[in-house]
This record gives C-alpha cells, sequence and structure tokens, in this order.
C-alpha cells in the first residue's frame, strides 16, 4: 500500500518537509504502540509506525529498525526539532486527527496487515 | 547502446517471465457485447484490442482492425462474438519473455492474452509496450545497484592486504543526555552501511547498539561504546563506571525494569533493553559490580558468515 493512499485512509496531514514527498513509499505493514522498547523488537523493515508519543526517539528507533514513515495519533504534532531529524533521516510524517484505535481499524480493514503479519518478519528475526 | 548492454537485454528475456512484465488489470469484453460499444470501451482505456472472455475463459480477442472491417460493412447491429477472431494465440504466465517476443514478431500480433498455468484463467496482456518497460524497469535496478555498489566501499576489507585486519570505532555516550539519545547507534549504522555491510547485520547492531546507548543514558553517568568491525562479524563492546547490575539473570528477564517514570513517559523502561540485545547477538556476555560499573560484550556475526556457522553449530548439536 502507498502511503499517499495510507495518508487519504487516515485522513491525514503531512507532518515533515514538503507535502506529499515520500507519498509514493509501498508500506507493507503497520505497527501501533506507544511503548518503544517494544517496537525494537519487532521488524520495521518497510512499516508505518503509528503512535502517540511525539518526541525525537520515536524518529531515532523508526530510523533504527527502518522503518518506512511515522503517523502522529489524535492529532498530535511533533515539536519542530523533531519534524527537523525527521527530515534529517528522511522519515516522512504524517499527523491524524483519529484515535489510535480508530486508525488502525481502518488500516486493518483496508488490508494493510500488522507487522508480525507480513511475510518479511520471518526474514528479520535472524535469532530464533 | 553497447555490446554489454544488449547482452544484458538478451540475458533478462530470458531470465524475465512473462508473468511478471504483462499488464495484471485486464480489459475484457463478452461475447455478448454489443460491437457498437466496443469503440468506447478501446477508446477510454486507450486499447487497440481486448480479449473476449465467458466465465473466466479466453474464448476469442477483438482488435481495431475487426471494429473498423465492421464499420466498413456498414455497422450492422450484432455482438461482439459475431465478428471476433476465435483462434486466439495465447501464452502462460510462467513463459520466459523471449517466448512472448518471439510469437508477437512472428504472428504480427500488437498482444497476447496471458493465461494462468494452474487455472487456464486469463490472468493479464501483455504488448509489446509491456515488454520494453519491463526491460526497463529492470535494467534500472540492476544499474541502481550497481551504483550502490560503487557508492560504497564493500570491497574495504578485500582491499586490506594483512592477516587480520579490525575497524575499530568508538562512542562515548553522556549520561541522562536525552537530547543526543541515539546518535551512537545512527553514526554506527550509517557507517556500516557506507562499508558495504549488509543491511540485516547493519540493523541488528543498531538496534543493539540503540538499546546499550539507552541503557548508559538512563542508568549511569556515561560511558563508551567500542566497535570493532571484522570481516567476519562485528563486536560491540559497552564499558560504564555506573552502578552496576545486582542481579543480571533477572535484569535478562523481559519485563523486568527499574527505570524511572521519567523514563517510561518517553516510551522506555518496559525492561526490554537486555533481552532485545540478546535477540540480535549471536553471543552476549554481561560482567557487572555493583557500585563499579558494567561491561558488556556482543557479537554479532556478519549475515553470511552467521547463517553458515549457525548451521554448522546446528549440524553438531
Amino acid at each position: 500500500m502507498k502511503l499517499e493512499e495510507i495518508r487519504r485512509i487516515l485522513d491525514a496531514e503531512w507532518s515533515s518537509g514538503e507535502p506529499g514527498r515520500g507519498g509514493d513509499r509501498e508500506v507493507r505493514s503497520c505497527h501501533a504502540s506507544d511503548l518503544l522498547s517494544d517496537v525494537l523488537t519487532s521488524c520495521g523493515v518497510g512499516s508505518i509506525l503509528l503512535t502517540g508519543l511525539t518526541n525525537a526517539q520515536v524518529i531515532r528507533v523508526a530510523e533504527i529498525s527502518d522503518f518506512a514513515a511515522v503517523c502522529f495519533v489524535r492529532g498530535k504534532k511533533p515539536q519542530p526539532e523533531v519534524a527537523q531529524l525527521a527530515e534529517e533521516m528522511e522519515i516522512p510524517l504524517l499527523v491524524t486527527h483519529l484515535s489510535m484505535f480508530e486508525s488502525c481499524g481502518r488500516l486493518y480493514a483496508k488490508g494493510l496487515p500488522g507487522v508480525n503479519g507480513a511475510k518479511e518478519n520471518a526474514r528479520c528475526q535472524t535469532k530464533k | 547502446m553497447s555490446d554489454k548492454e544488449v547482452t544484458k537485454i538478451q540475458e533478462m528475456v530470458y531470465e524475465l517471465l512473462v508473468g511478471q512484465v504483462m499488464t495484471r488489470k485486464v480489459i475484457s469484453v463478452m461475447p455478448s457485447t454489443p460491437m457498437g460499444d466496443l469503440r468506447e470501451i478501446l477508446r477510454v482505456n486507450r486499447i487497440s484490442g481486448v480479449p473476449v472472455v465467458e466465465d473466466g475463459r479466453l474464448v476469442g480477442i477483438i482488435s481495431l482492425e475487426d471494429f473498423m472491417s465492421w464499420l466498413t460493412d456498414g455497422g450492422p447491429q450484432c455482438l461482439v462474438a459475431d465478428r471476433m477472431t476465435r483462434e486466439v494465440r495465447s501464452i502462460y504466465d510462467d513463459e520466459p519473455l523471449v517466448q512472448a517476443v518471439n510469437r508477437l514478431e512472428r504472428l504480427g500480433f500488437g498482444r497476447l492474452p496471458v493465461l494462468g498455468r494452474q487455472t487456464g484463467a486469463v490472468v493479464g496482456v501483455i504488448t509489446k509496450g509491456d515488454i520494453i518497460n519491463g526491460l526497463l524497469q529492470h535494467l534500472e535496478v540492476d544499474y541502481r545497484n550497481a551504483e550502490m555498489r560503487g557508492a560504497r566501499s564493500s570491497h574495504l576489507f578485500e582491499d586490506i592486504v594483512a592477516d587480520r585486519s579490525v575497524l575499530r570505532l568508538e562512542y562515548r555516550v553522556v549520561g541522562a543526555d536525552f537530547t543526543q539519545a541515539g546518535a551512537s547507534a545512527s553514526g554506527l549504522k550509517t557507517t556500516l552501511r557506507r562499508l558495504g555491510v549488509d543491511p540485516q547485520t547493519t540493523r541488528r547492531v543498531a538496534i543493539a547498539t540503540y538499546e546499550a546507548e539507552m541503557n548508559l543514558i538512563v542508568f549511569t553517568p556515561g560511558g563508551r561504546i567500542t566497535v570493532e568491525v571484522r570481516p567476519e562479524m562485528i563486536r560491540l563492546e559497552v564499558q560504564d563506571d555506573g552502578p552496576g547490575i545486582p542481579d543480571i539473570a533477572k535484569a535478562m528477564q523481559p519485563g523486568f525494569s527499574t527505570a524511572p517514570d521519567w523514563v517510561r513517559e518517553l516510551g522506555f523502561g518496559a525492561g526490554m533493553g537486555l533481552p532485545n540485545i540478546k535477540k540480535c547477538a549471536d553471543r552476549m556476555t554481561v560482567d557487572s559490580q555493583v557500585g563499579k560499573g558494567t561491561r558488556i560484550e556482543i557479537e554479532i556475526l556478519m549475515e553470511q558468515q552467521g547463517e553458515s556457522q549457525r548451521h554448522s553449530a546446528e549440524a553438531r548439536a
């Protein structure tokens, strides 16, 4: 699913860089969490991170785990320095006014699997 | 175009399958479609012919040419079934592209319906345009990969002539400084990528480093992360003069945490730090003395070596 399609489904706004940049990125799955420790245990490659946290560590974690994009829920806009960091790391940011539950529900209904559902995960978790 | 590229394309028409380059969105008509509707279908979709499908089966094909000859006949009331070509040449999706090229050339057709080998149903259409696009796309991917290889120094260790070579990197982490948290892991990730370390290994090293870095920031006045990049593995050493870990076994349990509330508010402190490092590592040792500090050694094997060594270890077991 393209990021632009996700943006439409979530009725979200671009929150960093030029609006629309990265819209053609392919997003394979979704991880929704406010617990960054948990996010790090899953494989984010090509995934979108839905979260209510807006601190800089969200961007760091997304970058370290190769997430394709981050979307903040409940209309929380990140601080300028957080958006700046995302820009540097080339991670597109979205902000949706929807709740976490509603966001997940809409994406799941449109066929976007959870991170653990994506086939690619088997390749990522190299250690059993 | 140079000789080499021609060879590459020749190679690709044998490697690529029809199913990889065909157009999947098949516009088709039914035998019962009136001829009069055909013009609009061809015009709207900007195509010059469509397969005729009944119950998923290919029963014919009708082209702009058939439509024009129908017009020449005065456009009498009739159905697609009356004017279509019934002997349809098709191709299977698992045939190599070269078959499609040859067949289109030999028959002088503009398109071939593509059938699924198992089902026999129409799964796509292939045109000369699809073939050219498919080849160009694969050439571009090849070119981009070659460019990436050129840009990075994956040959680093191949270029070094020595009995043993180790690249040593050091990162200093300041305690309680959350603004810089993750910067070491991020910097290391970029460096490893530039060195041509495979993405898989790079990600594991980055996650382990990030967790270790977080531990230094949250629990200690600061410390040092030393990274040794060797041809066969990456070795991390994380050292601090912090308070130490009283019960290492407990700290290794997923979910056990002594993190303060302010750390939890940032989305950390779920008791997954050390377990997470362990998950990424091929080997890990934790050495700690209360009041003196902690030293963690982590070894992550390069993906290929890792695979083969793990396999041989499994074979021995």
